[in-house]
């Protein structure tokens, strides 16, 4: 920033929107972000939200004890659809718990300052996502309470697991995903919880914040161990983001079914989990600036920065659309020509050009300003964006696996009210993940927040 | 808490700015302190520098879990697919190390970050739920807007009356005595 005049209407001022908004310090930012979690009592609005989705996390239990009762027949995979919803929604949500840890570690690396308000939020909603990712393949294994024969262990059976699978890979990368990212969570927390214990009023609180922060007093060394920690962390979970979604893509690419045996898969599982991702992120971060006043923390600099890289990771995700086309025909395998046939003139067409619409065509308006500092749109916008990478998995799993290579084998899908009653039960408890993190955490971090105010005081300075 | 040997833990100099607690840290140092720490409510950049820790052995530690994790990562693959369940699927090689990788990555990169976070607490001594500073009750803002400087009274130098007149003279907004009394 090179002037404090009002950005007025010039177009070339209005792109420098701040990080932080002014006249903020050490003690005002402390205030504002932990008096959330400390001093504010619930309102109307949040208990209401937390109700509802409460409820839904009920029809979640449900849904999962009559699945336990009765198996996977509930639900309505059959031959030759085995996977449906819950590998669907299993890619749906890993994908979307992407954005957290490529905001948090990504950005990072790079340097980006805007990271900051957003990347504590957006851990969350990784860990959550991925909780809500890791039932699925879970409860499709219809014994879930066998599920630890997935982990290799010394049983009396002498069997080991088939390490050459992508589905043994799966259960390390998405588990390992899950503990990097807490660990990266927690890490990056432990000052935060240690202002809070420092603040709090009460004694449950005191005693609650003041187990989690581990005694943390922000003593230099601490802090110069912590930075390297955090730096190496954030190195390690670098390729670790792009490695996880590379590993679900090998669950379809490593198969021979037509659709699924691509060498695109990779990159753009990843492109396409990053945007899945940031949409999420836009989806939670436009309605928790507005509700808890953090315009100030999360500017239009964020939302118009997260617009952005929704648009290029959504462009990557279009070019991986027309590769998978182009491939399919340039190959000259008749199994491939004919499913990305059946992609457009199939039973299953209409979800096919309702996923470009969504992905490709809708996203397109990110291209001018208006839209991505037009916020209502945009929140339409990041809701769209999550609509069409669902689709993009159901077409992914249930065309191919509808159209293989003898029509004696072909087959229809179609959902039961199961099948949605435990995808929406998910989202209910991922929304209420969210209503109890935002009331009982520092949705912001704290600690960094100061270190931009310290960092905006000293050019202040330098410029005066 | 009778007897211990020293009543006082030490002098805790309070600062308003990053740069003062900076300037009063390398002054300590220059004063011929040792025994100094120094409590920011966000990492200072050059503070450990200054108050004389140069290293830490934090990468050492990420490093010795990520070969740790990738090697016995490859190693148990190895050993179930090759040694203690074979499997002769239409006559592939038995150690198949391509399809290894991916276990073998995630294991790495599991071992270093679980050894960078507990590398990291432990020698940081955390969790520590108590300690001397706390017993000032101003110290709870070095949490949220002060830089705390402590010279502790096991340093050779340390002089109740001269350590404070040191933090004084180098713009110490408040002197605290820290004892070491619960």
């Amino acid at each position: 920033m090179s002037t404090t005049q009002p950005p007025g209407d010039f177009p070339e001022l209005r792109r420098l929107d701040p990080v932080l908004g002014p006249g903020h310090t050490y003690a005002s930012v402390t205030d504002k972000i932990a008096a959330v979690v400390l001093t504010r009592p619930p309102s109307t609005g949040w208990i209401v939200g937390f109700a509802v989705s409460f409820s839904v996390v009920m029809l979640l239990f449900v849904s999962l004890a009559w699945l336990i009762i009765k198996g996977v027949g509930i639900w309505g995979i059959n031959i030759p659809i085995g996977w449906g919803f819950a590998i669907v929604n299993f890619v749906w949500w890993i994908g979307i718990g992407h954005a957290g840890t490529l905001i948090s570690a990504i950005l990072f690396l790079l340097n980006q300052k805007w990271r900051t308000s957003i990347n504590r939020f957006a851990e969350a909603m990784t860990l959550f996502a991925v909780a809500c990712a890791g039932i699925f393949p879970l409860i499709h294994t219809g014994r879930p309470w066998m599920a630890y024969y997935m982990m290799p262990y010394p049983s009396t059976m002498g069997i080991w697991p088939q390490f050459r699978s992508p589905l043994i890979w799966d259960v390390f990368a998405v588990s390992t995903y899950a503990t990097v990212s807490l660990l990266f969570w927690f890490v990056g927390l432990l000052p935060d919880l240690a202002t809070l214990r420092d603040r709090a009023k009460n004694r449950t609180q005191q005693v609650i914040y003041g187990i989690l922060s581990m005694g943390w007093r922000g003593s230099a060394h601490h802090w110069h161990r912590y930075q390297s920690a955090y730096l190496l962390l954030a190195g390690l979970a670098t390729p670790l983001v792009l490695s996880v979604h590379t590993v679900v893509s090998f669950d379809f690419a490593i198969a021979i079914v037509p659709g699924w045996h691509t060498t695109i898969f990779p990159p753009y599982f990843v492109a396409g989990a990053i945007y899945s991702g940031f949409a999420m992120v836009l989806t939670l971060a436009i309605p928790l600036r507005k509700v808890y006043g953090l315009e100030d923390f999360i500017t239009m600099r964020h939302l118009d920065n997260m617009a952005k890289v929704m648009l290029a990771t959504g462009l990557i995700v279009a070019y991986g659309y027309a590769v998978e086309f182009f491939m399919a025909f340039y190959s000259g395998n008749k199994f491939d020509v004919f499913l990305a046939q059946q992609r457009l003139h199939g039973p299953y067409a209409h979800f096919y050009f309702a996923l470009i619409l969504c992905n490709i065509l809708t996203p397109q308006l990110l291209w001018f300003e208006k839209v991505r500092r037009n916020i209502a749109l945009l929140f339409v916008m990041s809701l769209v964006v999550n609509v069409g990478m669902w689709l993009e998995r159901f077409v992914i799993v249930v065309i191919s696996l509808t159209r293989d290579f003898m029509p004696s084998a072909w087959g229809r899908y179609s959902a039961t009210f199961w099948d949605y009653s435990t995808f929406f039960g998910t989202i209910g408890l991922f929304v209420m993940l969210i209503f109890l993190f935002v009331r009982v955490l520092p949705a912001i971090s704290i600690a960094e927040m100061r270190e931009l105010v310290a960092e905006q005081s000293q050019s202040d300075e330098e410029r005066s | 808490m009778k007897g211990h040997p020293f009543p006082i833990y030490g002098l805790l100099g309070e600062f308003l700015t990053p740069e003062q607690i900076l300037n009063a840290a390398t002054k300590a140092r220059e004063a011929g302190y040792k025994h100094i720490s120094a409590y920011t409510p966000f990492p200072v950049e050059g503070l450990a520098h200054a108050i004389g820790f140069p290293r830490t052995s934090v990468p050492l530690l990420t490093l010795i879990g990520g070969l740790g994790g990738g090697l016995s990562g490859f190693g148990l693959q190895y050993w179930c697919s090759a040694i203690t369940y074979p499997l002769n699927i239409g006559g592939r090689p038995l150690n198949s190390w391509p399809a290894f990788i991916p276990v073998t990555f995630e294991l790495t990169i599991l071992g270093a970050a679980l050894f960078a976070v507990i590398g990291m607490l432990a020698l940081n001594k955390l969790p520590q739920p108590y300690h001397p500073v706390f017993n000032v009750e101003r110290f709870s803002r070095a949490t949220t807007d002060r830089f705390f400087l402590c010279i502790e009274s096991r340093d050779a130098k340390f002089h109740l009356a001269e350590t404070a007149r040191f933090l004084q003279s180098v713009q110490a907004h408040h002197v605290h005595e820290v004892s070491n009394a619960e």
